[in-house]
Formats: C-alpha cells, sequence, structure tokens
C-alpha cells in the first residue's frame, strides 16, 4: 500500500491501535476488579440491596452510589472489544498489514462488477452482433435502453428526452451531429464539445447586431430588414465557415442548421447575440455543457442498446 | 452586585443563554420546517430574488441553528449553572462570561445573514467563514477560561461528574474547530476562503471534526447535562460512580477514531474505513454506560415519571439516546452502511439523536432552570409541559419512523438490479416513492415546533412580571466519613 510514506507511519497506526483497544480493554477490567474507594454504607440502595454511597456531596443533595457494573454491558463492552481484535485480524487496518483474508474495497468492487459482466455479456454480445436499426426494434432492448437512459441520460436530456436550455432534444429530427444510429453511438462513445468562436471583440457590436438580425431573418423570425442585409455580409465572410452559405449548419463540426425553428439556447436578440460575442465554449459560457465521453463508464455493450433506443426515439424501428 | 457578587451565583448569564436557547430552537426547527416543506414543494420559494430561501441555503442554517443555536445555548446555560452550583463558587469573570453570551449571539446572528447569502466554507456543519470562525474560537477560549476558572476556584474537594463532561466537551470542540477551519482567506466581501487541506485529507480532517462535534457537541456535553438534572430532578443519588468512569473515559477516547465510519467505500484507505468501523462498534457499551447511568439513578423513584414530565423529558431522552448510540454503530458497519449511506436513514438517525436525545434533554433542563432563574419553584402550567412533552414525542417518533422506512426504501431501490445487468429503477422512480414519508417528515417536525411554541406561551407567563434572581450560595456540605 501505498498510503504510508515511511515504515514509522505503519508502526504508529498499529501500536497506537492496539494500544486503544487496549486501554479499553485494561479500563474495563480494573473497574470492574477493583474497589473504587470506601464509603458509606446506604441505608437503602437500589432495589433494596445496600450499596456504598462515594461519600461526597454536591450542591446540598448530589450524590453518587458505588454500584458494580452491569454484568450484561461489561459483557457487551468484551464482546465489542474481541470482535474488534478479530476484525482487524482479517481484514486490513492495522497499518500495511492486509489482513488474513486479504480483503480490498477495490478488489471486492472488480470482483462483483466482473461476475455481472460475465452474467450479462451474452446478451449484449448478442446485439453488439446486430444491426443498430434491428436492435432498435427489439423489445428487450428498447426496454433495457430505456432505463439506461434514465439513469445515465436523463439528468441531462431529461426523462422525455426532450432536452432543456443547452441540451438537445432528442425526440425531433433535428441532429447536431448527424441522426443515423451510427453517429448517435459516436456520440454516446466519445462524447461531443462544439466550439463556437467568441467573435465579439473581432466584430464590434454593430456587426454582431447586424449578423443576429440576419441568422432571424434565416428562419423567418421578425428582424430589421436594413441590419440583416448588413448582416448578410458578415455572415458570408465569417460565420458560413462553418453554419454553411444558406445557414443550414454542417454536421461534421456540430455546427447547428440556423434556418429551421429549432433552438439550443432561444431565439432572443439578445441571446443569439452572446452567442457570436462569447462563443459557446466549455469555461467561458456557464450555459455551455460538453456531452461526456461513455466509453469507459458504460462500455460498449450498454452503449449499443443506447444508441439504439436513442435512435428510436424519433424514428419508428422495423424488423428487417 | 458588587457585594452582592460575593455571596450569590452568576445566574444572569445563565438566564440570558437559557431564554435564547427557547428562541433560537423555535428559530431553528422553523427553518427545518421550511426546508422539509421545500421537499415536499420544491418550488415553494424558487422564483426569482428568494435564492437566498432556497434548499440549498437554508439546510446549513438550519443545522447550525439547531445545533450551534439552541444546543450550544442550552450547553452554555446549563455548563454555567451546574459548574457554579457543584463548584459551590460565584462563576469565575463575569464580564468574560457575558462576552461569552454576547458574542456567541453574535455568532449565530451572523451565521443567520451569511448562510442565506451563500457565504459557504462548504464543510457540514463548519460552514461558517473565516471571520466569524475567529469570532467563534475567541467565544469557545473565553469558555473555556471561565468553566475551567470556576473549576480551578471550587469549594467542593472533588469534581462533581458533570463537570468532566462539560470541559472534555468545552476542550475539544475547541481542538476541533482551530484544525478542521484551519483555512486561507481570500477576500471579506464576499466571505471566501479555502481549507488548509486538500483532497481526501481534507475529507478525513472534515469527518473527524463532524464526528466529534456529534460526539463532544451533542454527546459529552449533553451527558453533563444528564448527570446533573436527572439526579437532581429523581431526587435520588447517581446510579454508580465506578460506571461513570469507564463509560466517561472510554467515550472521550473512541469517539476520536469513529470519524472515517463517514467515508466507507471512498477514496479513503481501506485500514482507516476499517479502524473508523473498529472503534464505532466498541463506541457501543461506553455510550450506553451513559444511559444506564441516568436511568438507573431512577430506580427505586420510577413512580415519579408518572406525574412529572420534566423526568419525563429526561428518561425518554435518555431513552432515544441509547436507540441512537446502537443504531450508530450498526450504521458504521460496512455492509449495513453501503445500504444506509447517502440515504434519509442517515436524517432519521440524525434526528432520533438531535431531536429524541438533545432537544428533549434541553427542553427538560430549560423547565427545570427557568423558573428556578426567576425565584419560582415550577413553570406556570406544568400541565402545558405535559402537553408537550406528548407533542414532541409523537412528532420525533412520526420524523424518524418515516425517516427510516424511506432510507430504507431507497437504498433497496438504489441497488436493486435486473438481470440484464441495468438498474431496476431510475433515481428519480425512488425519489418518487419517497414523497409521502416527506410528508409525513414534515407533519412530525411541524408537531416538534408546536410543541416549542407551547413552551414559548408557558415560558412567557412564568417570566412575565416575575424578578430576575441571583441565587445565594450555600455553605460546603463537608464530605462524609
Amino acid at each position: 500500500m501505498s498510503d504510508f510514506t515511511s515504515d514509522f507511519w505503519n508502526w504508529y497506526i498499529i501500536v497506537l491501535t492496539l494500544a486503544s483497544v487496549g486501554y479499553c480493554a485494561w479500563l474495563l477490567w480494573k473497574m470492574s476488579k477493583a474497589k473504587v474507594q470506601p464509603g458509606q454504607p446506604a441505608a437503602g440502595g437500589a432495589g433494596g440491596k445496600a450499596v456504598e454511597l462515594m461519600g461526597h456531596t454536591w450542591d446540598g443533595d448530589l450524590a453518587e452510589y458505588n454500584n458494580p457494573l452491569p454484568a450484561w454491558w461489561m459483557w457487551l463492552f468484551w464482546i465489542t472489544i474481541v470482535f474488534g481484535l478479530a476484525y482487524v485480524a482479517l481484514f486490513p487496518g492495522l497499518g500495511k498489514f492486509p489482513g488474513l483474508l486479504g480483503w480490498t474495497s477495490a478488489s471486492a468492487y472488480t470482483a462483483e462488477a466482473a461476475e455481472m459482466d460475465a452474467k450479462t455479456k451474452p446478451l449484449y454480445d448478442k446485439y453488439l452482433a446486430m444491426d443498430l436499426k434491428a436492435v432498435a426494434a427489439d423489445p428487450q432492448a428498447r426496454a433495457m435502453g430505456e432505463r439506461l437512459f434514465l439513469n445515465y441520460c436523463a439528468q441531462c436530456h431529461g426523462s422525455d428526452a426532450r432536452g432543456s436550455r443547452g441540451f438537445p432534444n432528442l425526440t425531433d429530427a433535428d441532429w447536431l451531429y448527424g441522426g443515423d444510429p451510427e453517429t448517435i453511438r459516436e456520440s454516446i462513445t466519445n462524447g461531443r464539445m462544439g466550439v463556437m468562436p467568441a467573435l465579439g471583440a473581432s466584430l464590434g457590436e454593430e456587426k454582431v447586431k447586424n449578423a443576429a438580425a440576419y441568422v432571424r431573418s434565416l428562419s423567418g423570425l421578425p428582424s430589421d430588414g436594413l441590419k440583416a442585409q448588413l448582416g448578410k455580409e458578415v455572415f458570408m465572410g465569417i460565420c458560413a465557415a462553418c453554419h454553411g452559405p444558406e445557414g443550414k449548419g454542417t454536421q461534421a463540426l456540430g455546427a447547428p442548421n440556423l434556418t429551421d425553428k429549432i433552438w439550443l439556447y432561444d431565439s432572443s436578440e439578445a441571446t443569439i447575440m452572446q452567442g457570436i460575442n462569447k462563443g459557446r465554449n466549455v469555461g467561458l459560457d456557464a450555459d455551455h455543457k460538453p456531452m461526456p465521453p461513455r466509453k469507459d463508464s458504460l462500455g460498449a455493450g450498454k452503449i449499443q442498446v443506447l444508441a439504439a433506443y436513442v435512435w428510436g426515439l424519433s424514428n419508428k424501428p422495423a424488423a428487417k | 452586585m458588587s457585594t452582592a457578587s460575593v455571596a450569590t451565583f452568576n445566574y444572569k448569564v445563565v438566564r440570558q443563554f437559557a431564554i435564547m436557547t427557547v428562541v433560537w430552537g423555535i428559530v431553528g426547527m422553523l427553518v427545518g420546517v421550511i426546508i422539509a416543506a421545500e421537499l415536499l414543494w420544491p418550488d415553494l420559494v424558487l422564483w426569482d430574488g428568494l435564492q437566498w430561501l432556497s434548499y440549498g441555503r437554508l439546510r446549513p442554517l438550519h443545522t447550525n441553528a439547531v445545533i450551534f443555536a439552541f444546543g450550544g445555548c442550552a450547553l452554555f446555560s446549563t455548563s454555567y449553572y451546574v459548574v457554579q452550583r457543584t463548584c459551590q463558587v460565584r462563576l469565575f469573570g463575569d464580564a468574560l462570561a457575558s462576552f461569552t453570551f454576547w458574542g456567541w449571539q453574535a455568532v449565530i446572528v451572523l451565521a443567520a445573514v451569511t448562510l442565506p447569502l451563500g457565504y459557504t466554507s462548504g464543510k457540514e456543519y463548519a460552514e461558517l467563514e473565516w471571520p466569524i470562525d475567529i469570532l467563534i474560537t475567541l467565544v469557545w477560549v473565553s469558555y473555556a477560561v471561565v468553566f475551567l476558572g470556576t473549576v480551578v476556584k471550587r469549594k467542593t474537594p472533588h469534581i462533581y461528574v458533570a463537570n468532566w463532561f462539560f470541559a472534555a466537551f468545552i476542550l475539544t470542540i475547541a481542538v476541533l474547530h482551530l484544525v478542521n477551519s484551519a483555512e486561507i482567506p481570500v477576500s471579506l466581501f464576499p466571505m471566501k476562503s479555502y481549507s488548509a487541506y486538500a483532497g481526501v485529507q481534507d475529507a478525513m480532517i472534515q469527518w473527524w471534526y463532524g464526528h466529534n462535534a456529534v460526539g463532544f457537541f451533542l454527546t459529552a456535553g449533553f451527558l453533563g447535562m444528564m448527570y446533573y438534572f436527572v439526579p437532581k430532578q429523581a431526587g435520588r443519588p447517581v446510579y454508580s460512580y465506578r460506571l461513570s468512569v469507564v463509560h466517561f473515559w472510554a467515550l472521550i477516547f473512541t469517539y476520536m477514531w469513529a470519524g472515517p465510519h463517514h467515508l466507507h467505500y471512498t477514496a479513503l484507505p481501506d485500514w482507516t474505513q476499517s479502524l473508523g468501523m473498529l472503534f464505532s462498534l466498541i463506541l457501543l457499551a461506553p455510550s450506553w454506560g451513559g444511559m444506564i447511568n441516568g436511568i438507573m439513578t431512577l430506580s427505586g423513584a420510577w413512580h415519579k415519571l408518572r406525574d412529572d414530565p420534566i423526568l419525563k423529558f429526561l428518561i425518554v431522552s435518555l431513552s432515544f439516546y441509547g436507540m441512537s448510540t446502537f443504531e450508530g454503530p450498526m450504521m458504521s458497519i460496512k455492509t449495513v452502511n453501503a445500504l444506509s449511506h447517502y440515504t434519509d436513514w442517515t436524517i432519521g438517525h440524525v434526528h432520533s439523536g438531535a431531536l429524541g436525545w438533545v432537544a428533549f434533554i434541553s427542553i427538560g433542563c430549560m423547565y427545570y432552570l427557568i423558573p428556578r432563574m426567576f425565584g419560582k419553584i415550577e413553570m406556570w402550567s406544568v400541565k402545558l409541559i405535559t402537553l408537550h412533552f406528548w407533542i414532541a414525542t409523537i412528532g420525533v417518533v412520526l420524523y424518524i419512523a418515516a425517516m427510516w422506512i424511506a432510507g430504507v426504501m431507497q437504498g433497496l431501490m438504489w441497488r436493486s438490479v435486473n438481470a440484464d445487468g441495468t438498474l431496476t429503477y431510475a433515481f428519480v422512480e425512488a425519489l418518487k416513492s419517497t414523497y409521502p414519508f416527506y410528508a409525513i417528515r414534515l407533519l412530525g417536525g411541524v408537531l416538534f415546533l408546536t410543541g416549542m411554541l407551547i413552551m414559548a406561551w408557558n415560558v412567557i407567563r412564568t417570566v412575565a412580571g416575575a424578578k430576575a434572581v441571583e441565587g445565594p450560595i450555600p455553605a460546603v456540605v463537608p464530605a462524609h466519613a
């Protein structure tokens, strides 16, 4: 174990632990054996037994009996002490000593996960060998996909998969990176991190305003005609590189289509201007959240089932 | 005052803290009721401009208010009362004692302002930011000086057992606060600092602090109360001196180790987790020692329980203490913890301790103390104490039963796995199933708060028109033999 920078700390823990347990045992043994102090015999003690009073009085009438320790309580104490010693003999606890069972939480987890993986492997192998569209048509896979979606995807995309501000709706036919099942699988496997560069500083406020007016006009939203006309120039010079000359976007880059009425943030002039000014980047923009890669956390089998389920949300899967 | 100070106890500071115990109890529990309602109706106060009333801001205010404002004032009040009476000498340092009162109230008010504003160091039960941490340190050191100064100048030959517990609580909290709140200040407006520790070490120090806050603030301190007020109210000697010796030394020694059980199955090394569990289990018997000593003190006087509601509060608090100190070691066992951790079971466990033990014994002690602070023998209405007792008892039982059921259910739902390797329930499904229990919990909380309001009324009627008194110091009774 790398928890100890030197052998000193190893022994420090061992000695301190055993001394502490030993101290509890000593205290209990001593107080159960030794007469504490001879005091005055009380006239009538608890339950009619004669018990000694300690012989001190505080605040008028506060006094103390010196009843012996209850036997059941003493045994309880002894049992926990013995259990404790047995526990650190079997399990890690005494410094570097790994315990007689060789148990570690990491290996226990790995073993449990491996057991479950082995049990479910045939099922996922079956789906991995199938075409994604065929998986989407499989009722059992769909039920599994739904449960996986609710546990791993719903936090951002919502229980109904309709998304929210900054998180795409997965039930419409609009896709940032493409909606064919293989592309969806790729999005889940390696994640997506779209980057809209910040252009405010280079363009200046006037041009940003004009560009925003033009972007609104692309989907038929009301906008100032003159500004939109001027904005078209900006758009063609800069924005079209990613969003395309017609503003229909480029899925290879994850650049959204600006001509449909679907907005990841919203369609107000202020929001569009914010996007142009500050860009949409992780860290620079609180609204912007990347899609995390799931390759390692879920594995290919679960991703296969999930991708098929997500594709099925906006497509009618039919058996081959 | 100048001539009387020779012959009387300092009741002023005891009285001030006693009254504020009731006030902060109501405030803290009201905030608790509000956040319980927010769990039931998440949109309750979430509209724009009211973010400082949202769950995340109010939750630390609730915990700080009930632990440090309500519990803290009860501890200050009773420890100052007990140490004077059992040392049979006036409290050391009148001015310093007065500073602890006003300083502590300032800490509470600052907490009530800064926590809703979102200023937090992010450490549970130690959320207050660095300027307030400094004030806490000043108040606490003064508290230690006043308390220990009184013990030093005592007229009695022996130190009474209650004072062992109070002293252990005061000294340990000082150490805990200084170590865990070590931080690097960044700015004053807004208050911001960073912990002096990083990563898993930070987590370990936080829970070393966190569990000992439970062990010393909420346990040792209140055991100090128990050792004075139970024998006093029962009119019986403490059951066993030697039991108090074993359980005191074993308790304060063993609690120190138990923190890692808050970090089972985390990045904390396995050996550390094991030691936390080991000492948590050993803690069971020392904890129960206090319960036995309290309850058995009543032997020969059981009939008094029937018509003395103060004794009811005290003895039932010990039963809850016994129950939660059994539950705690059980929950520290790794395999049990795998089910219970992160569920509402933990919330139930905490409240069986905080409401059933801490609040019950504080309430009982205040009913004993407050009339005496105003020259009266008992509260304005003993019937209202009985009513308070039953309402509070039903409230606690509803609260903890709801959280137990909800917690075990959540644990079972979260771990339930299908044959295909997927989780049977999504998180939101477990949440939905918890919903009715949140309603029962809210009802329990409302009942408990109602009890506190009844208490407030009873206190107002007791205090109204009464004259604040300073108790005369009786002559020391010479030891027998």
